[in-house]
């Protein structure tokens, strides 16, 4: 297995990688949205059941990814691993942003269905907190200036918010909520038919090699970040005349 | 239009969709972008003549 804790390295294998994920990405979400569109109407639902394939996909991208920042902050604070704080703070957006469509397709769901857009129980209201804690981890990066303080502080905050995965994970077993209990990732198998189960996990498939392309991505520009700060410290120190915080 | 009931919440579910993703996309591009001009600026102008 190579060292992808080396920059250069991953440079070299994201280059190589990143072609493949974004066929792959493609065809998945081709195949899937395929199966969606073709799959049968919920019984109870009818066809609001498509809104499912967007809504489930980004709600488990959600906690997957805060997973995902959640070991990154371990290697940041325990293992010291070069790459940690860069994967972490490429997550964090991106997380952001799955949430928010988990959100919005949550309630655009809700309303045909609830009769509501929004009710303040715990899984909506967990999910709303972790959509909070991306935009602050996101945030504190952004306010603090010296890079290896930001990375220490939001690991902490980032291990503190994990607290909510379980949670969010939960919520619908410990207090009576509106939103249903688990119906795929459950003890004795999922309750879906299969003629709608497997849209919805291509789907879900789908957006994880989007995320991990994505992710991929987003810490090469962190890789690169660094390797423009670092040569632009080094010409201000040559006395060259570079203006490079503006684009 | 079609009689698919609450159909134009279907819809606004999948355009949501799309446009937060497309947007995520392009973020990450234009940013890997703009990072690649910056590093060559930079080095042009570290090997461009001295005054």
């Amino acid at each position: 297995m190579p060292n992808l804790a080396n920059p250069t390295l991953f440079l070299a294998v994201a280059r190589r990688l990143l072609p493949w994920l974004w066929a792959l990405t493609v065809a998945l979400f081709a195949i899937g949205l395929a199966m969606s569109f073709n799959a049968p109407p919920d019984y109870q639902q009818g066809e609001t059941v498509k809104i499912m394939y967007l809504h489930v996909p980004a709600a488990w991208l959600s906690t997957f990814i805060y997973g995902v920042m959640t070991l990154a902050a371990l290697g940041t604070l325990v293992w010291r691993h070069p790459l940690a704080d860069a994967a972490q703070k490429a997550a964090a957006p991106l997380g952001a942003g799955f949430t928010f469509i988990c959100l919005v397709t949550g309630s655009l769901w809700g309303k045909p269905m609830w009769g509501t857009y929004w009710v303040w129980d715990a899984r909506l209201t967990s999910v709303l907190v972790l959509f909070i804690i991306y935009l602050g981890l996101i945030a504190l990066w952004r306010s603090i200036e010296e890079p290896a303080r930001a990375a220490r502080a939001v690991a902490i905050l980032t291990l503190v918010g994990a607290v909510d995965l379980p949670i969010i994970k939960f919520s619908v077993d410990w207090w009576n909520t509106l939103h249903q209990p688990a119906s795929v990732f459950r003890i004795g198998g999922p309750t879906i038919a299969p003629s709608l189960l497997w849209p919805l996990l291509v789907m879900a498939l789908a957006f994880t090699v989007l995320f991990l392309t994505l992710h991929v991505m987003a810490i090469r520009n962190e890789i690169l970040r660094r390797r423009l700060a670092r040569l632009t410290m080094i010409a201000a120190a040559q006395g060259d005349v570079v203006a490079l915080s503006t684009p | 239009m079609t009689g698919i009931p609450h159909l134009g919440f279907i819809v606004a579910a999948y355009a949501v969709a799309v446009v937060v993703i497309l947007g995520m996309i392009a973020a990450v591009w234009w940013d890997y972008r703009d990072l690649l001009a910056r590093l060559a600026r930079l080095e042009s102008e570290r090997r461009g003549p001295r005054r």
